[in-house]
């Protein structure tokens, strides 16, 4: 083990530590004011020393990393098969785990001021493990990212999973949370079904868990089909992609940076991420790839427009996560994890700062929905500057970040669509292409049509005090996150940062890839255009629309759509009555059959033996003419066969 | 003798001499201080046993070879030899069971449920210990079985005399008739084992259980005769279902103590049972029936989970998992192979660990809400944020979140299902897994009802304090469901060579 892979090793075990220890804290004594503010600054202290460490750790690793590294012990041997305890790190690793810490940071920070109150009146008692299980989260996550063995990523991935139901389940004054919590573990749970027959799969083909022996193996075409769409079911759950996005739009219920958290760096990024770990399985298996394309298609259009008719501004942004996962995942199954990664890092930072944001706004104005904001312009400068360059990171206006990352996917499923490269067939690429365009027209129009209503208009109903910017423990993280929000987007071009997004050359060809120029991320063609005048478009409408209505909400154009969109075309509820119902219901039949059949049949048993018992019991107690005659034939009965069994022998 | 064999009967004879000593010491919290002390003592000679261990030592047949073995005469007419012996198979069940008895006399130290005196308690523990201990060390088919019968009495006693949930006559007569089904029950897979045990005696001339295994005396016929029956009388006792409607019923009624000792360590005599007898001595039987097996233990996961799912009380939802966990281990055995049977022995284990905190905990919840029904407990994390962090820990291991002790076993039983290939295990692979999401649903839910929400009017007077021996009794069990998860080689390093060596007889 060297110096890197030390690195790699430390940088879930740092925050690990600190969430553990933030766990074990003794509770502070409810009342005592000094005791709970002790509390306080102790969780708040090992939550930032925490993820600053990691950060330090991921910075640090970015920098010595210069060609990919490995590195793994025996966890353990089970009757053949052999689970490492390891790391794998290349340059997409760094580069995630240094986007993962940094959101991580910025949450911690903000969580601090953001957590100050709990119901009203009194502080949060429950900060010191809210900031504990932040830690753990970030810890899986990185644990995924770095993980050089699929079972010791499960090990993250599920942890994860955990960790994002208790964060959701926070708020207690809140009914739908806990809910919502359960929800995401158990939708995100359905798929690991998947994922984890998947791992298996692959596994025992390998006869090992470590990716790279699983990637060095030659699987069965079979098999490998299998797997890979098995693990799709995983990712599926985890990036909220269609049919098991469900979970992603109520996990609002938790507090905003927790939702920060899980759209912008953790959770929702570890399916991506785990694809592109797992690629050259993937780019083998076109089947895959098809359903992942098709998949990644209905689920930017459906979080697109499910977006446009939400009045939470939580919601919306919830739902334009699913929308912008479907970007990633369209990009991989036309053949470019560069696009994917590349996405996913401008994502992480747009959408954190939309969220720590939105906090903001929600902090100050004290409610969620957009019905009730309006003119937030001139009292929160600061948050609409911030708010702008995320919106327009996220429709994609140049030269902000989203506009590269999402051109470099148009341009990889263009590539697929019309010149039919890449390991998808053609239509496929056509299908992520068309959906992507429409997508982006939508994504302008929902983004511009958030921003009118939360920060142009005549300002809202007055909810207590009047709005204003927020204190500086939560401005520095949305300043600090503006930063790469706009203009990450311009490492794509060709050098260092587009180097490392690459999928690692094959040994061999090294002196084939130092002859080529570096492939940037970066494709300025003449199709640019087609988007730009897409966005244009559907910014325009929503202004039109709003402008039209003098301040209405631009939704009502929607017409009858409106409710449809509002509730996501009803999916949950075709979910609460395919899977939910079914599964309540054969519960009860199982609890009925298993009192009534199962253990009827051994009570019935005991009670059948029991009156079998009191019967013969009756027949005995006779009176004593009849019981002497009863012996008198019992005696003559077998003196007879006495008689005859003597007589033949 | 060697310092081995001395700790080898020291396992055994210091809790009878405890359970003795507790009987005759007059005074009661003196008397279950001894008791807790002798407890402890075993423990400590349990943990011994894996110092100075003799992996290469070959008087046996190859297939069992204990670290450390006492092979005495016992009752020469009838060729019964007291033969005692541990290996890595046996020897984590060995310390579990000595631990949680330990932990379950020093929380009676602190708290003895009423009905009875408290002394009477901890020797019956006491002579439950001596009864699984041997259950696990005998190498002798006749010696195994006196073994795992000493246990039923004392057992039932415990059940009738402490459980129950009060005295009003109503649950007097659930914990009698709860107490009965249990001994009846069991007594009738006794039976069953009994004649196994003779079939299989009668036929190979011997019992010794290292000579045994493999089946190389036993005609095919014999095997499969012999196997029906040893599964049977150890699949109630596992319990696999539909053989498993005793479990509810005496998990529910039984003591805090009793549940804990039941669900942790009772039921790994039959799967130990299974893997080390039943397997062992007829392996053909094994591999003729592994696929019924298989089905009834998927059908164990899915049923098992979908009755927790809709059970409305508390402790009667915990004996409901413990049937859908131990057919994740029953699927591991049933696949014959290494991976299968170290999946099995770890998900073992882990259950005893796990199950053994949640009733813990379940009984701390009862005894200070006296109440049980899920309906009237909620927003237990208000009141009582540590008993309910416990719970919410618990919960999650038990739905084998990767890292921690449950995850080993169900995964790799569902791995193993995998290995095994054909269409018949994929299938089983794929309920089992299903079965895991839903083991995630109940428990969920459980945690939903209980810990989340406003405070019912049982929990809101509840405070935060946890008392110091429950702290000392929950602590061991929390670190090692998380050590156990983190470190498995702690329970699988040992039982590697063995394993292999088993599977190499029955797969021949």
């Amino acid at each position: 083990m060297n110096t890197t892979t030390l690195l790699g090793a430390l940088l879930p075990l740092v925050p690990m530590t600190a969430g553990l220890v933030g766990l074990l804290l003794p509770p502070a004594p409810r009342g005592s004011a000094i005791g709970e503010a002790t509390a306080r600054r102790i969780a708040a202290a090992l939550g930032v020393a925490g993820a600053f460490g990691a950060l330090a750790l991921a910075v640090a690793l970015l920098v010595t990393l210069d060609r990919p590294a490995e590195s793994s012990t025996t966890w353990i041997e089970l009757g053949g098969l052999t689970v490492t305890l390891g790391v794998r790190l290349d340059g997409a690793a760094a580069l995630v785990a240094v986007a993962v810490t940094t959101v991580a940071l910025a949450v911690q920070i903000y969580s601090t001021g953001y957590l100050r109150q709990g119901p009203p009146g009194e502080p949060d008692h429950r900060y010191p493990p809210y900031a504990a299980q932040v830690s753990l989260f970030t810890a899986a996550m990185l644990l995924v990212v770095v993980s050089g063995d699929l079972i010791l990523l499960l090990v993250g991935w599920e942890v994860m999973g955990l960790c994002s139901y208790l964060l959701i389940a926070h708020d207690r004054r809140l009914p739908e949370a806990p809910a919502a919590a359960m929800k995401a573990f158990l939708v995100t749970r359905v798929g690991d079904v998947g994922f984890l027959l998947g791992i298996a799969l692959l596994g025992v083909s390998a006869g090992s868990f470590r990716i790279a022996d699983v990637l060095a193996h030659e699987h069965g075409t079979t098999t490998l089909t299998a797997a890979c769409l098995l693990l799709l079911a995983g990712v599926a759950g985890k990036s909220a992609q269609f049919p098991l996005h469900t979970w992603l739009p109520d996990a609002m219920a938790g507090p905003t940076p927790i939702s920060a958290l899980i759209h912008a760096a953790t959770m929702v990024a570890a399916g991506v991420y785990a694809i592109t770990r797992l690629w050259p399985l993937f780019e083998a298996t076109p089947t895959a790839l098809v359903v992942l394309g098709v998949l990644a298609s209905v689920t930017l259009l459906l979080g697109a427009l499910a977006a446009t008719a939400q009045d939470d501004i939580k919601r919306v942004l919830a739902w334009s996560t699913v929308s912008q996962l479907g970007y990633m995942t369209g990009a991989l199954a036309v053949g470019s994890p560069p696009a994917a990664l590349f996405h996913l890092l401008t994502h992480a930072a747009f959408k954190a700062l939309l969220f720590l944001a939105a906090g903001a706004v929600i902090h100050s104005v004290g409610t969620t929905l957009m019905s009730r904001m309006g003119g937030l312009r001139r009292s929160m400068p600061v948050t609409f500057w911030c708010t702008l360059i995320g919106l327009g990171a996220l429709a994609g206006v140049p030269p902000l970040s989203g506009f590269w990352s999402k051109e470099g996917v148009l341009a990889a499923a263009e590539q697929a669509a019309l010149h039919g490269d890449g390991p998808a067939p053609a239509w496929l690429g056509w299908l992520v292409w068309l959906a992507g365009l429409v997508g982006v027209f939508v994504t302008a129009w929902y983004a511009t049509r958030l921003l009118l209503r939360t920060f142009f208009g005549p300002p809202g109903t007055p909810l207590g005090q009047p709005p204003h910017d927020p204190p500086a423990v939560l401005r520095w993280p949305v300043l600090a996150l503006a930063v790469p929000a706009a203009l990450l987007g311009l490492a794509g071009f060709p050098g260092w940062f587009s180097r490392q997004l690459q999928p690692t050359p094959p040994a061999a060809s090294d002196a084939v890839s130092d002859l080529l120029p570096p492939d940037g991320l970066i494709h300025l063609t003449p199709t640019v255009l087609l988007p730009l005048a897409l966005l244009v478009l559907g910014a325009g409408l929503a202004w039109a629309g709003w402008r039209r209505g003098a301040g209405a909400d631009p939704a009502t154009a929607l017409g009858p759509l409106r409710p449809v969109f509002a509730r996501a075309f009803r999916l949950d509820d075709v979910q609460h009555t395919l899977v939910v119902r079914p599964t309540v219901a054969m519960a009860r039949t199982a609890r009925a059959a298993d009192e009534r059949v199962v253990d009827g049949a051994v009570t019935g048993t005991g009670r059948a033996v029991r009156a079998l018992g009191g019967g013969l019991g009756v027949l005995h107690r006779a009176a004593l003419p009849r019981a002497a005659a009863a012996v008198l034939a019992g005696a003559l009965l077998i003196g007879l066969a006495a008689a005859v069994i003597g007589a033949t022998a | 003798m060697t310092s081995g064999e001395f700790l080898l009967l020291a396992v055994l004879a210091l809790p009878a001499l405890g359970a003795l000593a507790v009987a005759a010491t007059p005074r009661d919290r003196a008397a279950r201080l001894v008791g807790t002390i002798a407890a402890a003592l075993t423990l400590v000679a349990a943990v011994a046993l894996v110092a100075g261990r003799s992996p290469g030592w070959t008087a046996t047949a190859p297939a069992v070879r204990p670290w450390h073995a006492v092979d005495l005469p016992w009752v020469p007419g009838l060729d019964l030899r007291f033969h005692l012996g541990v290996d890595g198979i046996s020897w984590p069940l060995v310390v579990l069971t000595a631990l949680l008895t330990l932990l379950c006399c020093g929380y009676c130290l602190w708290r003895v449920p009423g009905g009875g005196s408290g002394r009477a308690l901890v020797a019956l523990l006491l002579v439950v210990e001596v009864g699984i201990l041997g259950t696990f060390l005998a190498l002798d088919l006749v010696l195994f079985f006196l073994f795992f019968e000493v246990v039923l009495l004392p057992m039932y006693a415990i059940i009738v005399g402490w459980g129950g949930d009060g005295t009003d006559p109503v649950a007097l007569d659930a914990r009698r008739r709860a107490g009965r089904k249990f001994a009846l029950y069991t007594l009738f897979g006794s039976v069953l084992l009994l004649v196994g045990v003779y079939v299989v005696v009668a036929a190979a001339g011997t019992a010794d259980i290292g000579a045994l295994t493999g089946g190389t005396e036993l005609s095919r016929s014999t095997q499969l005769a012999a196997f029906t029956l040893l599964a049977l009388a150890f699949a109630v006792k596992s319990p696999l279902w539909p053989l498993h409607s005793w479990l509810p019923d005496a998990h529910t009624q039984a003591p805090t103590v009793g549940s804990v000792l039941l669900a942790g360590v009772l039921l790994k005599m039959g799967t130990y049972g299974l893997i080390r007898v039943a397997v062992g001595v007829a392996p053909e039987g094994a591999r003729w029936a592994a696929p019924v097996l298989g089905v009834l233990a998927v059908a164990a996961i899915l049923i098992g989970s979908l009755v927790c799912l809709a059970q409305t009380e508390l402790k009667r939802l915990i004996a409901y998992s413990s049937v859908g966990h131990m057919g994740f281990v029953l699927l591991g055995v049933a696949t014959l192979t290494a991976t299968g049977i170290q999946a099995a022995l770890i998900g073992n284990v882990a259950h005893g660990i796990i199950t053994g905190l949640l009733f813990f905990l379940a009984g701390a919840i009862k005894d200070r809400t006296h109440t049980g029904a899920l309906s009237d407990l909620s927003g237990l994390r208000e009141t009582a944020p540590r008993l309910s962090g416990l719970l919410a820990f618990a919960a999650v291991a038990s739905l084998g979140l990767p890292g921690l002790a449950g995850f080993w076993g169900e995964a790799f039983a569902v791995v193993a299902a995998v290995e095994s290939g054909g269409a018949l295990w994929t299938t089983l692979a794929v309920l089992a897994a299903i079965g895991g999401a839903l083991t995630a649903a109940y428990l969920l839910r459980l945690l939903r009802r209980v810990t989340h929400g406003e405070p019912s009017p049982a929990v809101a007077a509840l405070g935060p304090k946890l008392a110091g021996a429950e702290l000392v009794a929950w602590t061991p069990l929390v670190l090692l469901a998380l050590a156990v998860g983190l470190v498995p080689t702690l329970v699988l390093g040992v039982a590697e060579a063995p394993v292999e060596a088993l599977v190499g007889v029955v797969a021949r």
